[in-house]
C-alpha cells in the first residue's frame, strides 16, 4: 500500500481519498465563507448610516438573501462535512469512508450548485431577493426570473448533503475498528451520526418545498397560491419542518468538536459522556416538533402556540446538560488557553447567550414584539457565529497540525481569536438593543434612533471580516512552514487520530488498530 | 468472518435511500392534504368547507347571529368587487341568499377567483355554503358585470358565544394561470 496521491489536478478531480475530499470541502467552504462575508459587509456598509448610500434597496435584498443562503449551505454545512471526512475514519479506525466514489461525487457537484446560485447575481432581474427563508408567494408569484436557478441549485446542494450523510452513516455503522463500540466513539462521531440522520430526514423536505415552488411557478399548480386553493401559510409549515432540524444540523457537530477540545486543554476526561450522547439525541428528536415557533404570528390557535412554546423551552434542558458538562469538564482542570481552547471556551459562553435569547423568543406572547426584528438577527447570529463558525475554527486549529504536519503560529492564532471575539460581539450584541427598540430585519434604511447601534455593528463586522483574512494567512503560513508537529501534537490528547504520524499518512488504518 | 461490511453497507444504503424518497413523497403528496384536512377540521385560517347539502329545515328562532360580508381585491386585481349587503341578521338553521357584485372595468377579458376566509375560526366549520361563487372561477369579459350568489346556513350547533361572523372574500386575478391550465388540457 505504498502508493501515495496522484500528481496534478486530476488527483483532486478523481480522488476517492477521504483526506483529499475533506480538504477540498474545507477549502470550498472557506471560499464560500469569504463570499458570504463580502455580502455581509455590503449589508453592514449600507447600514453604517441611516439613509440610502451605497446600494439600491433591490440589491440590498439580494445581498441579505445570498448572504444567508451561501453561509448556511455553502460555508457551515460543507465545513462540517469536510471535518467529518477528515476525522471520522481516523477517529473510528477505518481506512476510508464507506462509499469513496460517492464521496467524490457529493463534493464535486457542490461547486456547480454554488456557481449556479452565484451566477443569478448577473442575471436580468437580479439574484433571489426574498430572504434565505424564501417564503411564498414572495418566492413564487413575486420572484425574479432567476428563482428557477435558485431552485435547481438547492436541489443539487440537497443531493450533495444527502449523499454525504448516507456516506457518514454507512461509515460509522459499518467501518468501526473491532472493539470500537458505539459508546466508545468520540462525541464528534456521535454528533455527526445524529446530524446525518437529521439530514436524511429533512433534506428531502427541502427538495420537496422547492419542487412545489417550481410547479407553482411554471406548471400552474397552487400549492402555495391562495387564488388556486393553496395556502401560503402551508409553505411556512413545510419550510420550517425542514428549517428547524436544519439549524440543529448546523450546531450538533459543533458540540462534538468542542467536546473533543475542552478535555484536551482541561487535561481531564469529558464529564458525563453518555449524558452528552442522550442529550444530543433528545435535541435532535425535539427539533422535529418545534417548527411553528418560527411562525407564532401567522395566526395560530392558542393551543398551538402553547404547545410549540413549551416544546421549544424543553430544548433548553438537554442543551443545559451539555453546557453543564463542558463547564464541569473545565472545573478543577489544569487549563491552558491555546487557540483551539480559546475558541471553545468562547463557544460555550457565547452560545449560551444565544440560547438565552432563543428562550426569550420561544415565549409566544413576547415573540409578537421580537418577530422579524433585529433581535431575531442577533439571536441566530449568536448561535451560528460563535456556535458553528467558532467551533469549526477551533476544530481547524486543533487538527491542522495533524493534517499538514506543522504547528501553526500561536501568537497569530490568539490575535485571530481576539479580533474575531471582539468583532463578533461588537457586531451582534448591539443588534439585541436595536431589535428590542423595534428595528425590523431586511431593510436598507432605518429610523435615526437606531443609528448608533448600527454604526457600532458595522465597525465590528469589518473587524470580524479582517480577522478571517488573518485566519487564511495563518493556515497558509502553517502549511508552508517547517515547524514540524509531533504525532500527539497536544498534551496527551485522547483519540485514535493522535496515534498516527503528523502529517497523517495518505492511507491510515489499512489494518484496524487494537482498541482496549 | 461472518460480518461482511460491503453487504452491510449496501443494505444500509438501500434503507437510507428509501427513507430519503419516503420523506420527499411525504412532503409533496402527504403533508399538503393532511394540512388541508387539519384546517377543515379545526377551521384554522378561516377556511370554509365545500358545497353543503342541507339536511334539516329546523330553524332556531331564539338566536340571532349577525353575518358581515367583506370583499377585497388582491393587489393588482382591477375589478370592482363588493358585497351588495354589508351585513345581515340570521337565525341558525335558516338558509339565506346574498349577492356580491363584480365588474370587470378593464378592456380585456379576465378570470377572477374569490377565496373565502372567516372569523372567528371556531365558527368556520359551522358555516355551511349550499351555493357559492367561490366554488368556481369567474370569467368576465371586458366591461362585463355580474351578481354573484352566495347561499349559506349557519349551523344550529354553532357555539353560543358566537354572535357575529365575518366572512371575507379576496378576489385574485387568475387570468394567466387559467390560460396555462387551459393550454395544458
Amino acid at each position: 500500500m505504498a502508493h501515495g496521491p496522484a500528481k496534478g489536478f486530476t488527483r483532486w478531480l478523481y480522488t476517492t481519498n477521504h483526506k483529499d475530499i475533506g480538504s477540498m470541502y474545507l477549502w470550498f467552504s472557506f471560499a464560500m465563507f469569504l463570499l458570504g462575508g463580502v455580502f455581509a459587509l455590503v449589508i453592514r456598509a449600507e447600514l453604517f448610516e441611516p439613509g440610502l448610500q451605497i446600494v439600491e434597496p433591490e440589491f440590498f435584498n439580494q445581498m441579505t438573501t445570498m448572504h444567508g443562503l451561501i453561509m448556511v449551505f455553502g460555508a457551515v454545512m460543507p465545513a462540517f462535512v469536510g471535518l467529518a471526512n477528515w476525522m471520522i475514519p481516523m477517529m473510528i479506525g477505518a481506512p476510508d469512508m464507506a462509499l469513496p466514489r460517492m464521496n467524490n461525487w457529493s463534493f464535486w457537484i457542490l461547486p456547480f450548485a454554488f456557481a449556479m446560485l452565484s451566477s443569478t447575481l448577473l442575471m436580468d432581474g437580479g439574484a433571489p431577493n426574498f430572504g434565505w427563508t424564501f417564503y411564498a408567494p414572495l418566492s413564487t408569484e413575486y420572484a425574479p426570473p432567476s428563482v428557477t436557478f435558485f431552485i435547481f441549485a438547492v436541489h443539487i446542494m440537497g443531493a450533495s448533503s444527502i449523499m454525504g450523510s448516507i456516506n457518514i452513516i454507512a461509515t460509522i455503522l459499518n467501518m468501526r475498528a473491532p472493539g470500537m463500540t458505539m459508546m466508545k466513539m468520540p462525541l464528534f462521531v456521535w454528533t455527526w451520526l445524529i446530524t446525518a440522520y437529521l439530514l436524511i430526514a429533512v433534506m428531502p423536505v427541502l427538495a420537496a418545498v422547492v419542487t412545489m415552488m417550481l410547479f407553482d411557478i411554471h406548471f400552474a399548480t397552487s400549492f402555495f397560491s391562495a387564488a388556486g386553493g393553496g395556502d401560503p401559510v402551508m409553505f411556512q409549515h413545510v419550510f420550517w419542518f425542514f428549517g428547524h432540524p436544519e439549524v440543529y444540523i448546523m450546531i450538533l457537530p459543533a458540540f462534538g468538536i468542542v467536546s473533543a477540545i475542552i478535555p484536551t486543554f482541561a487535561r481531564k476526561p469529558l464529564f458525563g459522556y453518555s449524558s452528552m450522547v442522550y442529550a444530543t439525541s433528545s435535541i435532535a428528536f425535539l427539533s422535529f416538533v418545534v417548527w411553528a415557533h418560527h411562525m407564532f404570528t401567522v395566526g395560530m390557535p392558542l393551543v398551538g402556540e402553547l404547545a410549540f412554546m413549551y416544546m421549544t423551552m424543553l430544548i433548553a434542558v438537554p442543551t443545559g446538560v451539555k453546557v453543564f458538562n463542558w463547564v464541569t469538564t473545565m472545573f478543577g482542570g489544569s487549563m491552558t488557553f491555546e487557540t483551539p481552547m480559546l475558541f471553545s471556551v468562547a463557544f460555550v459562553i457565547l452560545f449560551t447567550i444565544g440560547g438565552l435569547s432563543g428562550l426569550m423568543l420561544a415565549i409566544a406572547p413576547a415573540d409578537f414584539q421580537y418577530h422579524d426584528t433585529y433581535f431575531v438577527v442577533a439571536h441566530f447570529h449568536y448561535v451560528l457565529v460563535p456556535g458553528a463558525i467558532f467551533s469549526i475554527t477551533a476544530g481547524v486549529y486543533y487538527w491542522l497540525p495533524k493534517w499538514c504536519g506543522n504547528m501553526y503560529n500561536e501568537t497569530m492564532g490568539k490575535t485571530h481569536f481576539w479580533m474575531a471575539f471582539i468583532g463578533l460581539n461588537l457586531t451582534f450584541f448591539p443588534m439585541h438593543f436595536a431589535g428590542l427598540a423595534g428595528m425590523p430585519r431586511r431593510i436598507p434604511d432605518y429610523n435615526m434612533m437606531f443609528a448608533d447601534w448600527n454604526m457600532i455593528s458595522s465597525v465590528g463586522a469589518f473587524l470580524f471580516g479582517a480577522a478571517q483574512i488573518l485566519f487564511l494567512f495563518n493556515v497558509i503560513a502553517t502549511i508552508r512552514s517547517k515547524r514540524g508537529a509531533t504525532a500527539e501534537v497536544w498534551d496527551n490528547p485522547e483519540g485514535l487520530e493522535w496515534t498516527v504520524a503528523s502529517p497523517a499518512p495518505y492511507h491510515t488504518f489499512t489494518k484496524p488498530p487494537q482498541i482496549s | 468472518m461472518a460480518f461482511n461490511p460491503q453487504q452491510a453497507i449496501t443494505k444500509l444504503v438501500a434503507k437510507l435511500l428509501v427513507t430519503v424518497v419516503g420523506m420527499f413523497i411525504f412532503a409533496v403528496w402527504i403533508m399538503p392534504p393532511i394540512y388541508d384536512v387539519f384546517c377543515d377540521i379545526t377551521g384554522l385560517n378561516g377556511k370554509t368547507g365545500e358545497q353543503y347539502q342541507a339536511v334539516s329545515a329546523e330553524v332556531d328562532k331564539s338566536r340571532t347571529i349577525t353575518v358581515q360580508f367583506f370583499a377585497a381585491n388582491n393587489e393588482t386585481m382591477p375589478w370592482e368587487f363588493k358585497p351588495m349587503l354589508k351585513s345581515i341578521k340570521v337565525h341558525p338553521g335558516e338558509e339565506i341568499e346574498v349577492k356580491f357584485y363584480a365588474k370587470n372595468n378593464t378592456s380585456r377579458d379576465m378570470v377572477g377567483q374569490a377565496v373565502p376566509s372567516l372569523v372567528p375560526y371556531k365558527a368556520a366549520e359551522y358555516f355551511h355554503k349550499t351555493e357559492c361563487f367561490c366554488f368556481n372561477n369567474q370569467p368576465l369579459k371586458a366591461g362585463e358585470s355580474a351578481e354573484l350568489p352566495l347561499r349559506f346556513i349557519v349551523d344550529l350547533d354553532v357555539a353560543k358565544t358566537v354572535r357575529t361572523i365575518t366572512l371575507s372574500y379576496t378576489l385574485f386575478d387568475i387570468t394567466q394561470s387559467a390560460a396555462t391550465i387551459a393550454s395544458i388540457n
